[in-house]
């Protein structure tokens, strides 16, 4: 069997807020989603490999970046699973493990104004910093 | 007298529980089966006398087919044994007589074979209608 | 000569739209006997048999020929309505030209063609036909459910609380049956003995309740209403009414070591048991194939210790003989055996197990106390795989299984499932599936929450191999959804086998004459309109003997069962069929063929005086028929070489004139 990675596992549910179990794999995300050609792993298998805590390869797939978050499978799923953003998850999950702080708190004074809506703000900060 | 295609004649006779229920089934399901077949109706396949195969002979049948329920299954639990015992000792007497063994059956076709009895009969009057027109047997007296 | 009208039904455009019902019509109106022709859009409706009375009326006739659908369908219907007339029901014949030929015939020539054959080969046949009247038997007031699982009991305590008089006959020591081995019950999970032991007391107390235990039908004879029945008791060498249950003699034979059936042979039991604490009748019973006692004569330990002094190793088989209204089959079902299966190392590992022997060992009555422990060497299991679909879905020529689905493995599996990891919440839990099938109420929702709440892994594919290796099996699987292969180190592996009907089920339905389909479940008279009766009259069908069921829809059936019989014992007479068997005394030369053909003992012989030409006397053997018990089925009637022999309503006359009529 492939390694478990129970710890990312973990991770991946508590950022995303997604609940792989309630799956039932009718494969309705992967049936919807519009790039599914492009991908490697597809959304239903993003879901099932997250259960069974096979991530790394997903962290090491392009697929990652195929996803065009259109949310079309959250949508339609009819277990309320939201595969995508588990997808974003994972993406988050890759960022995070290259170690580098795209984004210090010293940054924020600079981006400040009156267009950007200061929530993007505190997400981005909470993305893309260690 | 005019000439006409004479299309086959085949009696067959149909239990009550088993075999008559199927050719319902059939009717149900719209299966297809010649309308050169018809069905006449006995409690048993054992209710079904030598005599009424020699009558249909004689009076013009050119097939004659038995049907009953599967072995084992008769609703008055031994019937169809006494049918397969009469009809293969009559049927070795009719080949005997000239009267071909394709032109008689003994079939078990259950309440639930629609599709059975359908292709039973499909094909036996396709059999029967291979060997042309039976004149064994037949009395003339009953030709008008 | 018979006056008869025809009446050709169009069934709406059912037969009108394939047949000339017009050209039917009047054509037969000129066939020999026929007086009034007539057809209508629907003849089984309340105008259509209007029309028919008003012809009767009208034209006086004596015989009525409907030329619609199958006579299986409304020949009741159209009988009612000639007595309804003032015509004697059996008057009435059908010409098949729906099923037999609109349905099947789409050339409207050739349909029409065959319709009038059809109608005529009816009409010569009611030219022949005379009236009958059918003869009325009495009802036995007594019922019989052969099976005492929780179909059985239902049925039982049912038809008693109706009133009438219930006997169950049960071949194990005990009622109780499957479910009596059960731990919890799917989707409630509300304890199986819980449940079921309260209403084995109410069926041992209920006054019109008898139990025989360790008993089993041998004999069954007559009909409908009027069953004979011989019930073997097999010898317990224990005395019933001294008995009182204490099990001191169970725990002092000396006699140990024996497979214990009650727990799948997974503990011992003594050579003197009782099966379980809540057994009822809760009485010991004598194993003879291991008593020293009854197999050399030196024991005699259960006796000694018995205060009340119950033991009687002289005890013999006792036959007792009951009659009965109605018989109900409650026979249930077993687990297959796994010989078949050998990849799953049934056979070579002891934690390889079948789902009822992981029910024993999760019960707190079973031979580990209700904690789950590996048989082999009684450790506790971490991982545990569950194979469903074992021996269920095989195809016919593969020779394995069953190809019926047993239909209660999705849910048992996700029950054991869900309690392995509620109580052992370190156990990795394993499902292979091929299909879950959850069809019933909050069944989904059940299975869901196997997988949700209690961290179950469902996984799509089947176990290819299992493999013992050390203290660990080696499962080799597939997992389809992410097309992989799978090997996990278990502990255990549970195997859910296919259910099928018990084995005592076949020669009941020889004993029964109640026909069975080819997986050995007894068949209903129809698959969806009298789901709870036999074909046979009389007969009715309980529980998993008909066909895979859970708990819910068994009580169900066996409570629909019951209100069949209860209706049937209502009755002070049944109203018989009159086309039976008759013989003619004149003809008979009381050869006796006719009576060896008859499978109901119908007809006897006796000497009968009959006056000669010269008026003299003499004494001749001839047979008569017994109407009552006479079924119709016209054996006897071919097997008489005199002719003396004929079937009322299919006489020889009425069948030649058919045949003559279609041959035209």
């Amino acid at each position: 069997m492939e390694v478990k990675n129970e710890r990312l596992k973990e991770q991946l549910i508590r950022i995303s807020g997604v609940n792989p179990r309630k799956c039932m794999k009718c494969g309705k995300c992967s049936a919807s989603c519009p790039s599914y050609d492009e991908m490697e792993y597809h959304p239903h298998q993003f879901v099932s490999m997250v259960e069974s805590g096979n991530i790394d390869p997903l962290m090491n797939s392009e697929s990652l970046y195929k996803c065009l978050t259109c949310f079309a499978c959250v949508d339609r799923c009819p277990r309320n699973v939201e595969p995508a953003k588990l997808v974003e998850a994972v993406r988050l999950m890759v960022i995070r493990q290259q170690g580098r702080n795209r984004l210090t708190p010293d940054d924020i004074p600079a981006l400040i104004d009156d267009e950007l809506p200061q929530q993007a703000i505190v997400s981005a900060l909470r993305k893309y910093t260690r | 007298m005019q000439i006409k295609v004479r299309k086959p004649l085949i009696v067959a006779f149909c239990c009550n529980w088993c075999s008559y229920a199927g050719a319902d089934l059939a009717g149900s399901n719209r299966l297809n089966y010649p309308a050169d077949v018809k069905i006449i109706r006995v409690p048993c396949s054992c209710r079904v006398n030598p005599t009424f195969v020699l009558r249909a002979f004689q009076r013009g049948a050119d097939g004659v087919i038995i049907c009953g329920c599967h072995p084992g299954d008769c609703h008055y639990t031994s019937g169809n044994y006494y049918t397969r015992r009469r009809m293969t000792l009559l049927f070795s007497m009719l080949d005997y007589l000239g009267i071909e063994r394709e032109r008689t059956r003994v079939e078990w076709v259950s309440a639930a074979e629609g599709a059975k009895f359908a292709a039973t009969m499909n094909e036996f009057a396709e059999q029967v209608a291979a060997l042309g027109e039976n004149r064994r047997l037949e009395d003339l007296r009953c030709k008008k | 000569m018979q006056r008869i009208g025809v009446f050709v039904c169009w069934c709406g455009s059912n037969i009108a739209a394939t047949i000339d019902v017009q050209r039917v019509s009047d054509t037969l109106a000129h066939e020999p006997g026929v007086v009034f022709s007539a057809n209508y859009q629907y003849m089984c409706s309340q105008a259509g048999q209007d029309l028919i009375k008003d012809a009767v009326r009208d034209h006086a006739l004596t015989g009525i020929v409907i030329c619609s659908c199958s006579p299986r369908m409304h020949e009741a219907t159209f009988r009612k309505t000639a007595a309804a007339a003032g015509i004697n029901s059996y008057m009435v014949e059908i010409a098949n030209i729906r099923e037999q030929c609109s349905w099947v015939h789409k050339d409207k020539m050739v349909g029409t063609e065959k319709a009038i054959t059809l109608g005529r080969a009816a009409i010569a046949k009611v030219n022949l036909n005379a009236p009958l009247i059918p003869g009325e038997t009495p009802v036995t007031k007594r019922a019989l459910v052969i099976g005492g699982g929780i179909a059985g009991i239902q049925t039982a305590l049912d038809i008693a609380d109706a009133g009438f008089e219930v006997d169950i006959v049960e071949k194990k020591p005990t009622i109780g049956g499957k479910m009596a081995q059960l731990d919890k019950t799917f989707p409630t999970l509300d304890c199986a003995a819980c449940i079921l032991t309260p209403k084995m007391v109410d069926a041992a107390q209920n006054d019109k309740i008898r139990i025989f235990s360790y008993s089993e039908v041998t004999e069954v004879k007559g009909f409908v209403g009027n069953f004979n029945v011989k019930i073997t008791k097999h010898a317990r060498f224990v005395d019933e009414t001294k008995c009182t249950g204490c099990g001191l003699c169970t725990e002092k034979c000396p006699q140990k070591g024996i497979p214990n059936e009650f727990n799948l042979n997974m503990d011992n039991r003594r050579a003197i048991y009782i099966p379980f604490a809540q057994a009822i009748p809760k009485i010991a019973t004598i194993d003879p194939e291991h008593c020293n006692m009854l197999k050399s004569g030196k024991c005699g330990v259960c006796s000694k210790v018995c205060a009340a002094g119950a033991i009687d190793y002289t005890q013999r088989d006792e036959v007792i003989e009951e009659s009965y209204g109605a018989i109900v089959a409650a026979t249930g079902f077993n687990p297959i055996s796994m010989d078949k299966f050998d990849e799953f190392a049934y056979s070579t590992s002891k934690d390889v197990v079948t789902s009822l022997e992981f029910e024993r060992l999760m019960n707190a009555a079973g031979p580990t106390g209700g904690t789950l422990l590996r048989p082999s060497d009684g450790k506790h299991p971490h991982t545990i795989v569950f194979v469903q679909c074992v021996g269920s879905r095989c195809s016919a020529d593969a020779e394995k299984g069953k190809e019926y689905c047993s239909k209660i493995c999705c849910m048992y599996t996700a029950k054991h499932a869900m309690l392995t990891r509620e109580k052992y919440p370190d156990t990795e839990v394993y499902v292979f599936y091929i299909d879950v099938r959850t069809p019933g109420k909050n069944f989904d929702e059940f299975y869901r929450r196997a997988v949700e709440e209690y961290g179950v892994h469902y996984i799509k594919g089947m176990v290819g191999k299992v493999m013992p290796q050390g203290d660990k099996l080696i499962v080799q699987a597939s997992d389809l959804l992410d097309d992989r292969q799978l090997r996990i180190a278990a502990d255990m592996v549970v195997l859910a086998a296919a259910m099928e009907p018990d084995k005592s089920a076949r020669s009941l339905a020889t004993m029964l004459t109640a026909s069975m389909d080819t997986n050995d479940f007894f068949t209903e008279a129809h698959p969806k309109l009298r789901p709870v009766e036999s074909p046979t009259a009389g007969i009715f069908l309980s529980g998993t003997c008909q066909g895979p069921k859970d708990i819910p829809e068994t009580v169900a059936q066996a409570s629909a069962a019951a209100s069949k019989v209860i209706g049937l014992l209502c009755k002070e007479r049944l109203v018989g069929n009159p086309c039976v068997a008759n013989s003619n005394e004149n003809m008979c030369t009381g050869c006796s063929l006719c009576e060896r053909v008859c499978p109901y003992g119908a007809i006897t012989y006796s000497d009968k005086e009959f006056k000669m030409p010269d008026r003299s006397l003499r004494i001749r053997r001839v047979a008569s028929v017994n109407e009552a018990v006479c079924q119709g089925c016209g054996a006897c009637t071919v097997a008489c070489p005199s002719g003396a022999m004929d079937l009322k309503g299919f006489s020889v006359q009425q069948i030649m004139a058919e045949v003559d009529a279609i041959c035209k």
